[in-house]
């Protein structure tokens, strides 16, 4: 195992992943401003996934560039967490997949930041302004629908409950890598717990912890949204675009 | 700018036209020079006024008066163009999830981003004409008010992505362009903005073609395809032929509009014969011949009966892509709800710590 090609590939992937959940949202927003919001947090998390997976392959040394590594691998070769694979479900559920990622991704980011590895280190800093802005967009959604109507209150404390099992596989300990994940976790819960109270919301309590994505053990959804993102690709071997 | 990663081709299309979208920004600015410290008097004489101001290729601004024909000719017509920009993301966004390359995905999602962004400009022109963008969304979802036809029709490869940036955006920066010298002031100053992102769209999707038709047989015939699907449809996004066409003559009168249908049809065919050749690609019309004597291309005139049935719901994709909105809307209900009722929650709780 090689620790900062690994670790760039997980990162990679997780950016890669959430981008293509939330691109399928264009178009089908709630409101047209949240249409541009979330194509643009989805834009940051491609922009993300490109730096990352580009210095992968060169870390990895194998020719492989991010378009060898986004097109070409199945899902067991792929290293993301599963919160990010997980199905879109209703705004409810994005929203909380957005926030719990953002959560996380940005001490990720900021200790990446000020890691010895120099372009992990400028990944980090461009990514955790982005994330800043992702986790305040998430926070603003969290308050609006847990403290907005009866209806939305449900939706959200439903969503919360269902993506909260898949917040643990983010702080597993990660051998090798620069930022050692379980250090991440108070920061997390400094952002995550405030908003959850002020959105009226409880904090499901910790059991069920699914895992697996870092190891290429994914959902049986990840199959599918492959297939999808990779179909055009696949179908044109060794073909420019 | 998102996602232009790219160094423009020398032959890219679109710099004549920017040029005029920047003529049109100056002229903008120097008439409201001119028009400082020169409000009406009270006894004034308003519709006289008006055309003085017309006339005097001045702007009409939300303030001043205007005839009611002018103000529902130019909601009707801003709102159709914001309504096509809205429902205009569907056919590409189709492509987003499929893009053959992460660089192609960014590119697109940041163009599809960019059309919702001139959707929510436009609707903002509109507004200033006294109508709100509910009513508008209302009027769309009720078929009451249409958006552009050429959004009827499939994106069936990823060329079809290349060909709408290329002809369809093209065809629009044609239409687009002496709308920014429109005598009214919000909605020059919207396309001017519009354009200038449009241009962009379309150097593009004349990229994607580019790539295509210098790839595999495979692709280049994809090219082809869509190009053949594509050629016609975009002709008739001009509108129907001068003689037909039921809006024109007052427009041009009130300086909506500046140019007829056709001439800029005209001025869009003899645009995309040189661009084709430079691609490799074949416009599908065997009569396309230089004309010496006019200074143009000869060229075969779209179907305008297929146009009609467009118009009027027959297209091949009016029902999902209204159907697909409608929904978007629908499940959006329950979030609009809950963000104005935590607006009203927040302002009651200030209201009370003021107190």
């Amino acid at each position: 195992m090689n620790g900062p090609f690994d670790f760039a590939l997980a990162l990679g992937d997780d950016a890669l992943i959430a981008a293509q959940r939330l691109g399928d949202w264009t178009s089908r927003a709630p409101e047209m401003e949240e249409d541009v919001a979330l194509t643009n947090i989805a834009l940051d998390q491609l922009g993300a996934a490109r730096l990352l997976l580009t210095y992968a392959g060169e870390l990895e040394g194998a020719g492989r560039d991010e378009d060898a590594l986004a097109y070409l691998r199945d899902d067991r070769e792929f290293r993301n967490c599963l919160l990010v694979e997980l199905p879109n479900g209703d705004f409810a559920v994005t929203v909380a997949k957005l926030f719990f990622l953002s959560a996380y991704q940005l001490p990720l980011y900021a200790a990446l930041a000020g890691c010895g590895d120099e372009r992990l280190a400028a990944i980090g800093a461009k990514a955790r302004k982005e994330s800043a802005y992702h986790l305040d967009h998430a926070s603003l959604w969290v308050r609006r629908l847990g403290d907005g109507t009866a209806e939305s209150h449900r939706r959200m404390q439903a969503a919360v409950d269902q993506v909260w099992p898949y917040v643990h596989e983010l702080f597993a300990p990660f051998p090798g890598a620069p930022v050692d994940p379980t250090t991440l976790r108070a920061a997390f819960d400094a952002a995550v717990d405030p908003v959850l109270a002020e959105a009226t919301l409880a904090r499901p309590a910790d059991g069920w912890a699914p895992a697996g994505g870092r190891d290429g053990l994914h959902t049986e959804h990840l199959s599918y949204l492959l297939t999808e993102m990779q179909v055009l690709h696949r179908a044109h071997p060794g073909a420019q675009w | 700018m998102y996602g232009n990663d790219f160094p423009a081709p020398d032959d890219a299309p679109g710099g004549g036209l920017l040029g005029e979208v920047a003529a049109a920004e100056a002229a903008l600015r120097e008439a409201a020079a001119r028009r400082r410290g020169r409000a009406p008097d009270p006894d004034t004489d308003l519709e006289a006024y008006f055309a003085d101001v017309i006339d005097a290729d001045q702007k009409i601004e939300p303030r001043d008066w205007m005839p009611e024909a002018y103000r529902k000719t130019l909601i009707r017509q801003i709102a159709q163009h914001a309504h096509s920009e809205i429902i205009g993301m569907q056919p590409e966004g189709n492509w987003i999830s499929r893009a053959p390359s992460l660089k192609r995905k960014a590119i697109l999602l940041a163009k599809v981003q960019d059309e919702a962004g001139h959707g929510l400009y436009l609707y903002a022109a509109a507004e200033t004409l006294g109508i709100s963008r509910d009513e508008l969304v209302r009027l769309l979802l009720d078929g009451r008010q249409k958006y552009s036809s050429i959004f009827n029709y499939p994106t069936l490869t990823w060329a079809d992505v290349g060909v709408i940036g290329w002809l369809v955006d093209g065809a629009a920066i044609v239409n687009q362009v002496p709308l920014c010298r429109c005598s009214y002031g919000p909605y020059a100053r919207a396309m001017i903005r519009v354009c200038k992102e449009e241009s962009f769209h379309q150097r593009q999707g004349y990229e994607i073609l580019h790539v295509l038709a210098h790839g595999t047989p495979d692709q280049k015939a994809m090219a082809q395809d869509a190009v053949d699907r594509w050629w016609y449809p975009s002709l008739a996004m001009f509108g129907p032929p001068d003689g037909d066409s039921t809006h024109s003559a007052q427009s041009m009168a009130w300086k909506i509009k500046r140019f007829s249908n056709d001439e800029l049809r005209q001025r869009f065919v003899d645009m995309c014969v040189q661009q084709a050749e430079i691609l490799g690609l074949t416009l599908p019309d065997p009569a396309l011949r230089w004309n010496d004597e006019r200074q143009a291309y000869d060229y075969t005139q779209p179907d305008y009966d297929e146009l009609m049935r467009v118009i009027k719901g027959q297209g091949p994709c009016n029902r999902q892509r209204m159907e697909h909105r409608r929904h978007a809307h629908a499940d959006g209900a329950w979030v609009r709800e809950a963000a104005t009722a935590y607006a009203a929650n927040q302002a009651e709780k200030k209201e009370k710590v003021a107190a």
